[in-house]
């Protein structure tokens, strides 16, 4: 199977939906003439001309609402924030129309929109450029949000996200952008809401999703040298979320750690952690254990932005919590 | 362009010292991207070569003792203009606990509360409504102090822009708005995402009176600032000062810039705002030649000490990371 970056599994699954659907547009700074700030639009303004792929000014709650009004009428647009730090410009647009224009027309408005960037800490960026900020759009009835972490489910789920009738939010990171790997030719969709088991494990469950995938799948390997099997439940779409298997991968290990890079407070760790505790709370062995970032806005200084983060060594950590090792 | 530099209007102090301050942003400039190349810097680094006329220009107009100065993500050559220590800036950009904002914001987000440097803003167009709330506090107060608010061409059009101008009209606040054109929004021409050509215009819709200025031309852009601060402090009302420039590097450390021409780069060295200040103090004999180079090195003495220093600095340490959450 050809092996792609998550930058190129992106931009294939983009490039096939504007071949297959004339409706489909992309729109945002930097993606025409540029190719994108990461790259990942490279090619399809010359591919698809400046009336698909449109360079926007630096106007985001402008280009963001422009896109929904056209979804509204009729198009598909992808907007691409340059990085979902900015999204933050075009909340309103986000919350208060693409989210409930459906519901508060009683149905005669569908939004079929994709808002896609890249979302998390990178480098050397702080505070106002490194931030994961899934938790505001999954709040939010009335949205989809995926957070896919593999080169593969990119693509996947960036091909079902475009043809959804409903907004959806799909969450990149600009670290994975170059993360590699196996992608089959040809087309496949990847339904969202579905959950993926990334390793299949006995002693315990940790679910995560999007960049700390990387982060805990070291963590499992050396737990695995130690002697204890994690299974690692990839949430891969955060709203609507696969409780289900969830579930069942908690009811088999009786443990349960959840890793999410975004704060503590009122996340998908907390909400997650909440659920199983009450839907599984017979199995359970131990109490919940999560790992998120720190409390606090992201520092510049590279040691303390690492330790805001979760890392292998804290996964360990609270894995042995979980199986009363520490 | 046919420029003119009103050399005989100033003491000689005065221009040496605009001379010296471009200098060592140009200086400070090159260390910062040279150690940025060595990894000591990472992240966004945003360079202001090429446009240091504009903020040594127009803060030689300000008084920083009752005046206030916001600016963008490109925000070093304004902390320096501003009269900032080099080492603790460099030991910012270095993410030092000697750096100015303790190794928490990095090159993006320099601050001096003494210095009135409200900072180093990451978000385009974001800052733009928070200098014009510190205009307010200034007529709110009774205080005879001028905000000094700096974005780029590609900020215009946010309606942080837009909004905040017309509070500053109806409100009649001190403030000087001023868009560095340096015609390139990271890789996108102006021209290409705006209706209007030239944005000095676009304050006149808010009852704003705007002017274009000659930022390659520190004088130019000194006394065009003088008039708006002026304006400002004595009657209490908002200026927009469009400055013309040119950033020489990527927008940041990671662009190569293969979205203009090499004539077009070639065409604006030409028009060095350093080195055509020099040729004039040179031709009116406030310098010489020799005395340009002294101060040259000086500059370089200045940016190397400066990373020798943040170099030699400490980390902040873990415990900090919890400080300065809330007050
Ligand atoms: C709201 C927002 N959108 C996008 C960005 C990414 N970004 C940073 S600088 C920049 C270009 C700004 O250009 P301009 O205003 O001309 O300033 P210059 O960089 O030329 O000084 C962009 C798009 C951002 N920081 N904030
Ligand atoms: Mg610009």
């Amino acid at each position: 199977m050809p092996i792609i970056t998550y930058r190129d599994a992106l931009r294939e699954a983009m490039d096939e939906e504007m071949a297959r659907d004339e409706n489909v547009i992309l729109l945002g700074e930097e993606v025409a003439e540029y190719n994108g700030a990461y790259k990942v639009s490279q090619g399809l303004w010359d591919k698809y001309g400046s009336g698909r792929v449109i360079d926007t000014p630096i106007t985001e709650e402008g280009f963001t609402g422009v896109g929904i009004g056209a979804a509204m009428a009729g198009l598909r647009p992808i907007v691409e924030w340059m990085t979902v730090n900015f999204s933050i410009m075009a909340l309103d647009q986000v919350i208060n129309n693409a989210a409930k224009m459906r519901y508060m027309s009683g149905g005669q408005f569908n939004v079929p929109i994709v808002f896609r960037g890249p979302n998390g800490p990178a480098e050397y960026l702080a505070a106002q450029h490194s931030q994961a900020l899934q938790t505001l759009f999954v709040h939010i009835p009335g949205l989809k949000v995926v957070a896919p972490a593999t080169p593969y489910d990119a693509k996947g789920l960036l091909k079902s996200a475009i043809r959804d009738d409903n907004p959806v939010i799909f969450l990149e990171g600009e670290l994975m952008y170059q993360w590699k790997g196996e992608v089959p030719d040809g087309e496949y969709l990847i339904p969202i809401g579905k959950a993926d088991i990334k390793r299949e494990g006995e002693d315990v469950t940790i679910v995560t999703y999007s960049k700390p995938l990387r982060v805990v799948e070291e963590a499992a390997a050396e737990l695995a040298k130690r002697g204890i099997e994690a299974e690692i439940v990839d949430l891969r779409s955060l709203r609507p979320l696969d409780e289900e298997t969830i579930y069942r991968s908690v009811k088999k290990t009786n443990r349960c750690v959840v890793v999410d890079e975004s704060w503590p407070m009122v996340s998908v760790a907390s909400h997650v952690g909440w659920m199983v505790s009450r839907n599984c709370f017979d199995d359970l062995d131990a109490p919940v254990e999560l790992v998120t970032s720190e409390d606090v806005p992201m520092p510049y200084n590279h040691r303390l932005e690492l330790a805001v983060q979760p890392s292998v060594e804290k996964v360990i950590k609270a894995v042995q919590k979980v199986m009363y090792l520490v | 362009m046919s420029r003119v530099f009103t050399i005989e209007k100033y003491s000689r102090e005065f221009l040496i010292d605009l001379l010296k301050k471009m200098i060592l942003i140009r200086r400070f400039e090159e260390k910062a991207g040279q150690m940025y190349g060595l990894q000591k810097i990472g992240g966004f680094c945003h360079l202001y070569i090429g446009q240091e006329a504009v903020a040594v220009g127009s803060i030689a107009a300000l008084d920083l003792s009752e005046d206030y100065v916001l600016t963008t993500y490109r925000d070093h050559g304004h902390a320096l203009a501003c009269g900032m220590d080099p080492k603790v800036l460099m030991a910012e950009l270095y993410g030092k606990i000697t750096g100015c904002s303790k190794g928490k914001g990095g090159s993006m987000h320099l601050f001096d509360v003494e210095n009135h440097m409200y900072g180093g803003h990451g978000i385009v167009g974001s800052h733009i409504p928070l200098a014009t709330g510190v205009a307010l506090k200034l007529k709110y107060k009774g205080e005879a102090g001028v905000v000094a608010c700096y974005f780029g061409d590609g900020a215009i059009h946010q309606g942080s822009f837009h909004e905040s101008l017309n509070m500053a009209k109806i409100w009649d606040l001190p403030i000087v708005y001023i868009c560095e054109n340096n015609q390139y929004g990271m890789g996108t021409n102006y021209e290409r995402i705006s209706s209007v050509r030239d944005f000095y215009k676009m304050g006149r819709s808010y009852g704003i009176p705007g002017k274009q200025v000659d930022g390659m031309n520190v004088l130019e852009v000194y006394e065009e600032m003088l008039q708006a601060v002026r304006i400002a402090r004595e009657s209490g009302l908002s200026s927009f000062l469009e400055i013309k420039t040119y950033r020489y590097r990527g927008h940041s450390m990671s662009d190569p810039a293969k979205y203009r021409t090499r004539e077009e780069l070639d065409e604006y060295r030409q028009q060095d705002p350093i080195l055509l200040f020099k040729d004039a103090l040179i031709e009116y004999g406030i310098i010489s030649e020799d005395d340009y180079k002294a101060m040259d090195n000086e500059c370089k003495v200045i940016s190397n000490n400066a990373a020798e220093f943040a170099e030699m600095s400490e980390e902040p340490g873990l415990e900090t990371l919890y400080e300065d959450v809330l007050a």
